[in-house]
């Protein structure tokens, strides 16, 4: 080394800074600190990358490269022979190129499927609507009577040159739609009055309230089903009778009320005992103070939660599966009945799967978004 | 709260007021809105009843609990006291309140260990392993639980049959016809020996206490663990070797169509014992995270500097803070659980719901079956929650 080097500036002003080394940015540093930060880390990186490639390979050999997509339909009906010989060795997924008409729209009139699909297509609009912050306002629920009432008028027919459907025909992913986007349609007012009711200071009132909520709370939504299906029609007076989907659909908003009631309650009490107290001292009536200052508040709080109970009810309607209504699980399991599509069970339940998973996922996506869009202003 | 009390300006009673007879009154008009709402309720249930008793007497159907004591005659697959078709309907619904229990048991203790295993290993530096932990909470937690239990239900079906069984270790079977494990032949000295486990826990328990209450007064840390694993391990070896120490493997193995010997757990009850447990871990799993999450990262540093170990870290400071926010929604993930079994009526599990359901298609008594469905939930959901809440105010902060 010569003295002119080490006296020369280390750095001058037009050197090009250089880059820190890789083992502390970048990928590579990256992979030392999350996957390979100590021989244990490392032992459980490898045996979970193993474990996952081997998975991957399993999968995609039964879901893709092994699966049949179609076979023949002659007149004795579908000839699955070439998806029995797989053994499980791959998946047909010929029964979904077969069924899903079935599936999705039940037992509906073949030539009248546009129908029920335009209404699945309503009901996403109407969520797509009801998820925007700027349409959150009063007109929103005469939206959403406008579009429950268009649907309505849709899947009856009976006008227009449509014909008539009853009821008992209807099936598949728009059942599973009607009675959860109903249920939580009717389910939200009464919560809303239930929980009033709970904090009420009138004690038969509150006591009333109490029996409900922890009645209904107590006991698994199968229960009240069957109560539904089999003790209701004891109910009435003779001769007055109500539709078996009805009769699930009140089942369905009694139960979601219930724990709806819970979470806007929780609302209520975080709301502080100030915004009460201000209301009263300006000389609002109770209906104006909640109207105008606590719920507007108190249900901003729960947004989370409340979306979070939807999911819930959405997986829930598939249970009205045990008292024989044709939703989209009903379908599915009734799809694999005929001898010809028996012991492709796994096929139809992914395929199901992943229409409950779209629908869920995307209500999950959008509850943690509004998290934090709403704790924006308490984020420092 | 002291601080109210003590300030004589709020001791004062507000002035008396008469109740006057005027809608300007709030009390009036709270008496009259109760009035009015209490009577439209009760009016509705007068209806109700009405029509019930006028329906039932129409259409010949027999009220009350008679039926209880006549011969079910329904067979039932899977019981843990002794069952034929000739016992009574009583009898059955025990059963079901029995094989319910079963699976809730048993799928609240595994669902626990699963979902704080996944919490943890959510809470995991290793990048894949987290992504993993995350992505089965994302997925198992946006399926309906029927879906999944169905697709364990067809799973147990498309397995092999017995003669091709699935054979991973000596004595293990899976195949359609459930699940075969080794056991033992069980004899008076093992439940002896059980008997014995359980008075030691209690005694190493008062053990435990009493050393610490001592360390409370002379300040020395006393060893615990020897006398508490001689209690808990000892004991009940020393009663089975006084007993003669019997030992009989009971290892299944195929004779013909099906096996003989070993533990048998049906199809049925796996499928939703996996069903119910993979879903409510994913629950539980987000919890345990969040619990985990909500001790202050201050709270180690400050263990640390104090010198504390790792593991007392765990166990002493932030478990114990950790637990309060944990409690309570794990509580209500617990009767879930239970309530979800509920679900076994699916795939023709014999719970309770799938008995009574049973009991009112052969009686017509509805309105009974479904009051004691009904019941045993409300029951079983107290207990679940009377529990809890007793163990939650245990562990409860202590506030001055």
């Amino acid at each position: 080394m010569s003295d002119a080097t080490l006296h020369a500036p280390a750095v001058s002003a037009d050197t090009p800074s250089r880059r820190p080394p890789i083992t502390v940015v970048g990928p590579v540093a990256w992979a030392r600190a999350s996957l390979f930060s100590s021989w244990l880390s490392t032992a459980v990186t490898l045996a979970l990358a193993y474990l996952l490639a081997r998975w991957i390979i399993g999968f995609v050999d039964w879901a893709f490269i092994n699966a049949i997509w179609s076979v023949p339909v002659n007149a004795q009906g579908a000839q699955t022979q070439a998806c029995r010989a797989l053994q499980g060795a791959g998946a047909c997924w010929a029964v979904i190129t077969e069924k899903h008409r079935f599936i999705l729209f039940g037992t509906y009139p073949y030539d009248e499927h546009w129908r029920p699909l335009v209404c699945v297509f309503l009901f996403i609009g109407l969520y797509i609507v009801s998820a925007m912050r700027r349409f959150w306002r009063k007109e929103l629920a005469l939206i959403w009577a406008g579009v429950l009432f268009l649907i309505g008028f849709l899947m009856w027919g009976g006008a227009l040159g449509m014909p008539y459907v009853p009821q008992e025909r209807w099936g598949g992913l728009v059942i599973t739609l009607i009675l959860s986007t109903f249920g939580i349609a009717f389910a939200f007012p009464l919560a809303v009055l239930v929980a009033l009711g709970r904090r009420s200071r009138m004690p038969a009132i509150k006591m009333l309230c109490v029996v409900y909520v922890e009645l209904i709370r107590g006991v698994p939504l199968i229960s009240l089903l069957f109560m539904a299906s089999v003790m209701f029609p004891l109910f009435l007076p003779e001769g007055m009778n109500i539709d078996k989907l009805l009769r699930a659909q009140v089942a369905i908003i009694l139960f979601a009320a219930a724990y709806l009631a819970e979470v806007v309650r929780g609302g209520l009490q975080a709301l502080s005992r100030g915004q009460y107290e201000a209301a009263d001292a300006l000389g609002l009536s109770y209906w104006q103070k909640t109207l105008f200052i606590i719920l507007p508040q108190a249900l901003r709080l729960v947004i989370p939660p409340l979306v979070n109970t939807f999911i819930g009810m959405f997986k829930d309607t598939s249970l009205v599966l045990i008292i024989g209504i044709f939703d989209l699980l009903t379908a599915g399991k009734t799809a694999i009945v005929e001898p010809a599509w028996q012991g492709f069970g796994i096929e139809v339940y992914v395929f199901v799967g992943i229409i409950y998973f779209i629908f869920c996922f995307a209500m999950s996506r959008y509850s943690q978004g509004l998290e934090r869009g709403l704790n924006q202003h308490r984020v420092r | 709260m002291s601080d109210t009390a003590a300030d004589p300006r709020l001791l004062r009673a507000p002035p008396k007021r008469g109740l006057r007879l005027s809608w300007a009154d709030e009390r009036f008009r709270a008496i009259i809105w109760q009035v009015l709402i209490v009577g439209v309720v009760a009016g509705v249930i007068w209806w109700l009843v009405g029509n019930t008793r006028h329906n039932l007497e129409v259409r010949r159907i027999a009220t009350g609990f008679g039926f209880l004591t006549r011969e079910a005659g329904l067979p039932i697959a899977e019981s843990l006291v002794p069952y034929t078709p000739a016992s009574t309907y009583a009898r059955a619904l025990l059963v079901g309140v029995l094989n319910t229990l079963k699976v809730a048991v048993i799928g609240v203790v595994l669902a626990t260990v699963l979902g704080t295993l996944i919490g943890i290993a959510r809470l995991s530096k290793n990048w894949l392993l987290s992504r993993i932990a995350a992505t089965y909470i994302e997925v198992i937690r946006d399926l309906p639980l029927l879906l999944q239990l169905l697709f364990w239900y067809t799973l147990m079906q498309t397995l092999p049959g017995p003669r091709q069984a699935m054979h991973p270790v000596e004595g293990v079977f899976l195949s359609n016809r459930g699940l075969r494990l080794p056991w033992i032949q069980w004899e008076d000295a093992h439940s002896f020996a059980l008997l014995g486990m359980v008075v030691g826990i209690i005694a190493a328990v008062v053990y435990g206490r009493s050393a610490r209450a001592k360390q409370m007064q002379d300040g020395q840390p006393r060893k615990i663990w020897p006398a508490a694993v001689g209690l808990i391990v000892g004991l009940p070896l020393v009663i089975w070797a006084a007993w003669g120490a019997p030992f009989q493997g009971d290892i299944p193995a195929l004779r013909g169509f099906n096996f003989q010997g070993g533990m048998s757990i049906s199809p049925e009850y796996f499928a939703l014992l996996a069903g119910l447990v993979t879903y409510t871990a994913g629950f539980i799993a987000e919890i345990v995270r969040a619990g985990i999450q909500a001790v202050p990262g201050g709270q180690w540093e400050a263990s640390e500097a104090l010198g504390l170990q790792r593991g007392k870290i765990m166990r002493l400071v932030v478990l114990p803070q950790a637990l309060r926010v944990i409690i309570p929604p794990m509580t209500s993930q617990y009767l879930n659980l239970t309530k979800n079994s509920s679900l076994a009526v699916a795939i023709g599990y014999q719970d309770i719901v799938s008995i009574a359901n049973t009991t009112l298609n052969q009686t017509g008594q509805a309105i009974e079956g479904i009051a004691i469905i009904m019941g045993v939930y409300l029951t079983i959901s107290l207990s679940i929650s009377l529990f809890m809440n007793w163990y939650n105010s245990r562990i409860a902060l202590v506030e001055r």
